[in-house]
Order: structure tokens, then C-alpha cells, then sequence
């Protein structure tokens, strides 16, 4: 079976600093993968260089079997690999439905018109109802974004990206900063995943990533530690070093 | 029906709304309208109001929706004045394909400059765009044997319009016809606007990080913008030369950008009606200060502009809604 996403012996330097060293990572499709590691690890350097923010100094990334190594941000997306932003990347003076609608008007290929009315194309209309009613955000569809709690918020940022139509999902800490009595959301909006998309979890919160992650791999100093199903992880004594010990757990 | 059934068209509805022609829209198009029959002797100063107004539009087209602050607009104005007045003193005298023939002159030098405006942040776009404006009427100086330099491009005399109404010195005719063509314009701004291209040109405002996180490339989507705001300047210049038959360098000046964003702040950036009703307040307010202190005028604007600022348009526009509220409430 090909893989969803893959990354080969990917590197990358900034000066004399090694950010990534010798990433090899492989998604099976549908799979649940979860990517932790201690603060300064190079989680954020590994997401930036598999959506092109970032090119790397060597390795490849594939997705699907083609190789998207040197590809831009938006072909990227369009070959269906996308992702949640860490901190709220919304557009606060649209609605939910506007934000969904116009992302679901790009993936339909329609956001060149310059003549039609936004949902004048039921197509339109219907993903984003779909994507609304699985995030659970139908009641709050017509608030401004600004407007709306922060979980709520943090279901947004993961709806755009399913609005997208992604093949592979990369969440970058969607429950960060959101507060205890919201979590439960942030729970039943990652259940509510479609289950052939592949996603790869980016967490600090250990309660979620376990809940979550059929297999995590352990990012330690731009280096992976090792890789594992949940259970594999929690009893590796490294792990807990690196989380309870010398290097310590933001 | 059934709850997915009452979902679907309620989003439809919801999407709808935002497009939906209000009762106010109306009342403006028809008060536009009235004002050609009620106020003959206004027409020369109506169609000022309303060519000033079309090019706050065009600019609000670029700062309000795609969020690029630009103070050289006049550019693409000026360019748009000289190159209607040039085409009809060589032979093309139809005021239609006169303006057809700007729009696309002046959408090419718009997409030609779109790209200096891509580069860097807010102030480099303020300097950048203000620097063509510089040079466009440094240009427009130094080609006096094309553009009659300081002495201004004179002996403009447009054909007759659609082949038979003749420019008259009432402005009636003028006036008509910038009616018109403000209102076509006007009308597809209205339907780019709410387009999904026009969603996405807001969506880059609001924020450009995530607009190319869902695949929609930005500077793609500002280029466009930019070349057809520019194209609706170029116009917006066409129509003063065609109505005024002259054209003077005074257009490319930086008072007149800078006027512009004035008229902006007045009348609201990000919603089309915002300049036109901008331009109208602005000439009504400095007719009315420059009757009482013809010399201190721009004093009171000033105080004005920096009363807006201080106290925010919403208040300021919100106050007879306010008071009149306030004033139910009690009774």
C-alpha cells in the first residue's frame, strides 16, 4: 500500500543549528499519527517544511507517491494536503459559513468567478452545511468570527481545513489554549474527522494525543527518538526521560 | 423536511443575504436619478461629485477590500484624464470607445505596477505608491510636446454621444452620461465584490496566512484587484476630461490622493457605497466652510479629519439614530 505521506532522511539547517536531522516518517492512508516532543524539539520546522513554508536542505516529502519537495503552498493544497494553524488563523470579520463556503468554493474550483453570487452554486452551499453540521457549528453560522468563544474558534480552524478537502490532515496543537470546559469540543471535533483522511496530530496535551494516535513518534532535538503504537510510547523509559527528566515538558 | 433539508437552506439563505439589493440602495439610485431632474443647475458640480466618487470607489476597491494602502491613486486617474483626452485629440472621438480604450490603457499600466505594490509591507507600499504618482505627473510635465505640460492638454472636444447628444456647456448631457456610466460600474463592482473572487480578495485583508492555507494565491488575487481598480480610475479620469474637455497636471497631485482617502474615512472604506457617499459629504463640506472662510477651509477639514479619527465614524454617523432613539425611548 502507498503511503499517505512520507518523508525521507529530511534535513534542514539554519546556519549551524540542525532543526530537522534525518526525519523519516510514514503515514499509511486513513492513519492517525501523532507527532510529540519536548518545546524546541522542531515540531513547528518539520510542519513548515511539509507545507512549504520552509524548503528543505535535503530529503524528500512525498505525498501519495508524487514528490511535493519543491512544490508551492497552494499546489500543495491543491494535491490535498493541508493544515490547522496553532494560533486562530481565521478571518474574524467573516461568519463560519462565509470562511467554509469560501473554502469549499475554492476546492470546487469556482473562486475565480467574478460574476456569480457566492452560493449561487448549490455545491457550495451543500459541502458547507457538511462541514458546519460535523464541527457542530450550524447554531453559530451567521456570528462574525471574532465574535465567537475559543473552542468554537478552534472547531473553525479544523473545519476550513476539511472544508479544503484535504487527503492529509496536519493539525498543528488544536486544543492549544483552549480552556478545560471547551476540550470536550475539541474531543468530538477530532472524533468527527472523516475517517479516510490521514492525520498527523501535532499536541502537547498528552491526554489527547493518547486518546487520539493509533501511532506517535517521538521528536527529540530535530531527531526522532523512536516511533510506536500509544502503549509502546508510554512504557519507553527515554520517553520519559525526555518528558519528565533533564530536558523537561512545556 | 428534514434537518439537513432546513440546514442547506438556511446557509443558502444566509448566503444570499449578504448580495440582497436593500430598500436603501434604492432610495440611493433614485435619489441619484431625481437629482438629474431637480437640480438642473447642478449638473456641472453633480458630475464632479460623481466622477470624485467613482474614484474613491476604485480606491476602496484596492484599500478596502484588498487591503492595500495606496497614496498614489491619482496615478492611474491622471493617466486615465490625459489618455481620454489624447485619444479623442487623435481621432478616437466616440466618448464610449474613448473610455473603453482607457480602461484598458490604464488597467495595463495598473497590472504593470501591481507588482511593485506586492513587494513589502504597508510603508513600502504607502512609498512605492506615492512615488508613482510622482512620476507619472513629472511624466506628463516633461512631455509637453504630447501633453501641453504646465499649460494642461486644452482643445478636448469629444463627439457626440451615442452618435447623437452633443456635450452641452450646461453639463446636462455630461451629466447624464456620467450618471450611466457611474451606475454600470458600479453595478459589477457590486457583483465582483460578492463573487467568490471578491470573497477572496476580502479573505486576504482579514488574512492573507490563511488564504493561502486553503489554496487561493494571494498575490494573484491582488494583482487582479489592483488592474481593475486602476482600469475603474483610468475611467473615473475619462469621464472629468470627456465632461470637462481639459486635462491638467493639478490631477496627478498628491493632494488629490490624499483628498481621496479623505473622502474614504468620510463615507466608510470596505462597502461600495462608502465613496460616493464620501465624495458627496466632501464637496458639501467644503463648499459650505469655504462660503463662510474662504481662506481657512482646509483648517476645517483638517479639524474634521482628525475629529473622525478621534471620535470614529460609527459614532459620528450613528448620532442622529442614537438621539433619535433616545428621544422615543422617552416619550
Amino acid at each position: 500500500m502507498r503511503a499517505a505521506l512520507e518523508t525521507r532522511h529530511l534535513v534542514r539547517r539554519f546556519g549551524g543549528l540542525v532543526a530537522t536531522n534525518d526525519v523519516s516518517i510514514t503515514l499509511a492512508p486513513g492513519a492517525r499519527h501523532a507527532l510529540i516532543g519536548p518545546n524546541g524539539a522542531g515540531k513547528t520546522t518539520l510542519i513548515n517544511l511539509l507545507t512549504g513554508v520552509l524548503t528543505p536542505s535535503s530529503g524528500t516529502i512525498s505525498l501519495h507517491g508524487v514528490d511535493i519537495s519543491a512544490a508551492s503552498r497552494s499546489r500543495r493544497v491543491a494535491l490535498g494536503l493541508v493544515r490547522t494553524f496553532q494560533i486562530n488563523q481565521l478571518f474574524p470579520g467573516f461568519t463560519p459559513l462565509q470562511t467554509v463556503g469560501l473554502a469549499v468554493s475554492r476546492r470546487l474550483g469556482l473562486d475565480r468567478h467574478m460574476f456569480r453570487r457566492i452560493g449561487s452554486d448549490r455545491r457550495v452551499v451543500e459541502g458547507s452545511v457538511d462541514v458546519l453540521e460535523r464541527f457542530d457549528l450550524m447554531s453559530v453560522m451567521n456570528r462574525p468570527t471574532a465574535s465567537l468563544p475559543y473552542g468554537k474558534q478552534r472547531l473553525l480552524e479544523i473545519a476550513v481545513a476539511i472544508a479544503c478537502g484535504p487527503r492529509v490532515l496536519l493539525l498543528d496543537e488544536p486544543a492549544a489554549g483552549v480552556p478545560e470546559g471547551e476540550r470536550g469540543e475539541i474531543m468530538d471535533g477530532l472524533a468527527a474527522l472523516p475517517a479516510d483522511v490521514t492525520v498527523l496530530l501535532i499536541e502537547h496535551d498528552m491526554d489527547l494525543v493518547f486518546r487520539f494516535a493509533d501511532r506517535i513518534s517521538v521528536l527529540v532535538a530535530g531527531g526522532l527518538l523512536l516511533e510506536g503504537s500509544p502503549a509502546e510510547v508510554a512504557e519507553d523509559p527515554r520517553v520519559r526521560a525526555v518528558y519528565l527528566g533533564d530536558a523537561g515538558h512545556g | 423536511m428534514s434537518a439537513r433539508e432546513q440546514n442547506i437552506a438556511a446557509a443558502s439563505q444566509a448566503l444570499a443575504e449578504t448580495s440582497r439589493v436593500k430598500p436603501a440602495e434604492i432610495v440611493f439610485w433614485l435619489a441619484a436619478l431625481a437629482s438629474f431632474f431637480l437640480l438642473p443647475e447642478q449638473h456641472l458640480l453633480l458630475s464632479e461629485v460623481l466622477i470624485t466618487g467613482l474614484f474613491a470607489l476604485s480606491l476602496d476597491l484596492v484599500l478596502g477590500y484588498g487591503g492595500i494602502v495606496s497614496l498614489g491613486h491619482a496615478a492611474f486617474f491622471g493617466f486615465g484624464c490625459y489618455a481620454a483626452g489624447l485619444a479623442t485629440k487623435h481621432g478616437v472621438t466616440d466618448p464610449l470607445l474613448g473610455l473603453a480604450l482607457v480602461a484598458v490603457l490604464t488597467g495595463a499600466l495598473g497590472f504593470a505596477t501591481s507588482f511593485l505594490v506586492l513587494r513589502g509591507s504597508d510603508l513600502t507600499r504607502i512609498m512605492v505608491t506615492l512615488s508613482v504618482g510622482v512620476l507619472m505627473g513629472e511624466l506628463a510635465n516633461r512631455m509637453a510636446w504630447l501633453t501641453g505640460g504646465a499649460d494642461g492638454l486644452q482643445g478636448v472636444a469629444p463627439g457626440l454621444l451615442l452618435g447623437r447628444f452633443e456635450f452641452d456647456i450646461f453639463g446636462q448631457v455630461a451629466y447624464a452620461y456620467t450618471l450611466c456610466v457611474a451606475f454600470v460600474l458600479f453595478v459589477l463592482a457590486r457583483r465582483f465584490v460578492h463573487s467568490p473572487f471578491g470573497w477572496s480578495v476580502r479573505a486576504v485583508k482579514e488574512n492573507a496566512l490563511r488564504t493561502s492555507a486553503i489554496g487561493i494565491p494571494v498575490n494573484r488575487r491582488l494583482v487582479v484587484v489592483y488592474t481593475l481598480a486602476a482600469a475603474y480610475a483610468g475611467i473615473a479620469g475619462g469621464l472629468l476630461t470627456q465632461t470637462t474637455q481639459f486635462a491638467s497636471l493639478d490631477l496627478f497631485s498628491f493632494h488629490r490622493s490624499a483628498d481621496l482617502l479623505l473622502i474614504l474615512i468620510i463615507g466608510g472604506t470596505g462597502y461600495l457605497y462608502g465613496g460616493l457617499i464620501g465624495a458627496l459629504v466632501f464637496k458639501l463640506i467644503q463648499d459650505a466652510i469655504a462660503n463662510v472662510t474662504p481662506q481657512y477651509w482646509e483648517f476645517w477639514i483638517g479639524l474634521l479629519l482628525v475629529s473622525f479619527v478621534l471620535i470614529g465614524r460609527e459614532r459620528i454617523v450613528g448620532l442622529p439614530g442614537l438621539v433619535w432613539r433616545r428621544l422615543r425611548g422617552r416619550a
